[in-house]
């Protein structure tokens, strides 16, 4: 599904990734994980196009999307959701679905009827993925207003009404309490379930250890470690990244 | 009565003024070249009635497409820059347009008087209205007619995708990204439709006014025109629309014995709204507020039915 080839980012002298290589196959949940400031956060934003790479290509479906514009990656499948949750807050619940459902459902329509006419067919689909968010009961309230918790379900429910084969979760549990998260990781299920491909970055281990069927491990940009969550949890190099290296005695 | 028609003119075109600059504002660009857009209406609208002999009609429409397709040129430079320094490029653009009229000189002899726009001296004998025996209340309805089209226009934008998008642009640009939105068309749209409302209130401000000139579109105007959607908030064209009323209305003519002080409350009161309603007049909050009453009045066995009993 997705592929990245000898991807880099440089901010000016910092290597933020340096080389990457990483495979995500269709269907799989994907998690990446890894120290602070290991480059996870910027592998996203390269993928989804925020900022262009310093060197390598991105591949989705073998097709090369690393000129893509951003918006235009998200017509081809890939949705994300943010570290720091970023909605519009001045828009309601409803509105905020509204405007993203945009990108894929309604190409089908004349540009008159998708811009300037109501809401119409787009509340069914919206409605559903409310309900499957839980803010079935907020739908009017404006997203600034709402919850953390909430915030997070609608960025959440956001980053799915586009209808995303990719999808890119950016510290979706941060900041949330563990029912929250188990909430989270039902979510993730079904998403998988309905055949999403989804890459997980995460700092809960239990959650991403729980929900991958792979892990790839990042150190200063590097990849030091993939395998199953098995695998990279009994890792030396992931130990001591995390954990420090053990001062010889 | 005629100071009331007049006032009512005024408050006509600044509206249209403030809601081109309101549909700029929703992206969240702060754009002071609407002046510049109204300066283009009215000087094309004004060269084809007097010069071309065209209907006015079919003038101040032209003027509209002239100054939205100029708005839609200096939309793509324009806005790949953001915050300060696209104020400072969209005011030396109104500025550069003001001096290209202060140097714009086009007159053509008409038997013994030479009309057109004659540079610094601007623009006279625009007598469209004089010479087709329009009353003050003719032009006064045919002014409203097009703020209540394009009150009407963007109210229904408003409530449709392209005004959430548009808002959600405004928000937050790299989520609208995420989202899928090409925040650059919908920002160039935005200062196109701009530019257009900015034109068509151009032309009629030149036919009204009569006689038209450089220094009546500079920094001034163009503040004025942000200002009121500044003012108004930006959940509701209404609320532009209040602003101007109070602006025009009550700052400008109500405190007249205030003479050349009035400005300075001016700058006052953005800073006091500001402070107390960041968001404007009318805010998400307010309009919240009155749809809450609407229903809880409307539910049955509320207070008031139960009171009735």
């Amino acid at each position: 599904m997705l592929e990245l080839k000898g991807l880099s980012k440089h901010f000016g002298g910092v290597r933020a990734v340096d080389g990457l290589d990483l495979n995500v196959p269709q269907g799989e949940v994907f998690g990446l994980i890894g120290p602070n400031g290991s480059g996870k956060s910027t592998v996203v934003n390269l993928v989804c196009g925020l900022f262009p790479v310093t060197a390598g290509l991105v591949l989705l479906r073998n097709e090369d999307i690393t000129e893509l514009a951003s918006h235009m990656r998200v017509v081809r499948g890939v949705t994300r959701t943010f570290q720091n949750i970023r909605l519009f807050g001045q828009l309601s619940v409803w509105q905020n679905l509204w405007v993203a459902q945009n990108a894929i459902e309604h190409r089908s329509e004349g540009f008159l009827r998708r811009w300037l006419g109501g809401p119409g067919r787009a509340r069914a689909e919206i409605d559903r993925i409310l309900e499957f968010s839980d803010l079935s009961g907020k739908r009017d309230e404006l997203a600034g207003n709402l919850a953390f918790g909430e915030q997070r379900r609608l960025e959440l429910a956001r980053a799915i009404v586009a209808r995303p084969a990719l999808l890119l979760l950016d510290e979706p549990a941060a900041g949330m309490n563990a029912e929250e998260i188990d909430q989270l990781d039902a979510r993730i299920r079904k998403l998988k379930q309905d055949g999403l491909t989804v890459l997980l970055i995460e700092h809960h281990m239990e959650l991403v250890m729980a929900v991958t069927d792979r892990i790839a491990v990042l150190n200063f940009g590097q990849k030091i470690a993939e395998g199953t969550p098995d695998e990279v949890q009994t890792n030396r190099l992931v130990q001591e990244a995390y954990l420090g290296v053990a001062e010889a005695a | 009565m005629d100071f009331y028609l007049g006032l009512a003119q005024i408050v006509g075109v600044h509206t249209l003024l403030g809601l081109s600059a309101y549909c700029v504002l929703l992206t969240g660009q702060v754009s002071l070249a609407q002046a510049g857009f109204f300066a283009i209406g009215a000087y094309v609208a004004a060269m084809l009635t007097v010069l071309a002999g065209w209907h006015i009609a079919p003038a101040i429409a032209a003027a509209s497409f002239v100054a939205g397709a100029i708005a839609c040129a200096i939309g793509f430079p324009a806005l790949r820059v953001k915050g300060l320094m696209l104020v400072v490029a969209t005011l030396a653009f109104g500025e550069a347009v003001r001096l290209f009229f202060f140097n714009f000189d086009y007159q053509v002899a008409r038997g013994e008087v030479k009309i057109g726009p004659a540079g610094g001296e601007g623009f006279r004998q625009i007598r469209f209205f004089p010479e087709h025996g329009w009353s003050t209340l003719d032009v006064l309805m045919f002014i409203w007619l097009f703020v209540a089209l394009v009150m009407a226009a963007l109210w229904w934008m408003d409530r449709s995708r392209a005004g959430a998008v548009l808002r959600a642009v405004g928000e937050d640009e790299v989520a609208a990204q995420s989202a899928g939105i090409n925040v650059t068309a919908v920002k160039v749209a935005a200062m196109t439709v701009g530019g257009f409302i900015a034109g068509l209130g151009g032309g009629i401000f030149a036919h009204y006014t009569a006689h038209i000139e450089h220094a009546q579109f500079g920094v001034a105007l163009a503040t004025f025109a942000i200002a009121y959607p500044i003012l108004g908030g930006l959940s509701s064209v209404f609320g532009t629309l209040i602003a101007v009323i109070f602006v025009q209305g009550f700052l400008i003519e109500g405190l007249r014995f205030l003479g050349d002080w009035r400005n300075l409350l001016f700058g006052a009161l953005i800073l006091l709204a500001m402070n107390v309603r960041p968001r404007g007049l009318i805010d998400a909050a307010t309009i919240a507020a009155v749809k809450r009453m609407r229903i809880r009045n409307r539910e049955p066995g509320n207070a008031r039915t139960q009171g009735a009993e």
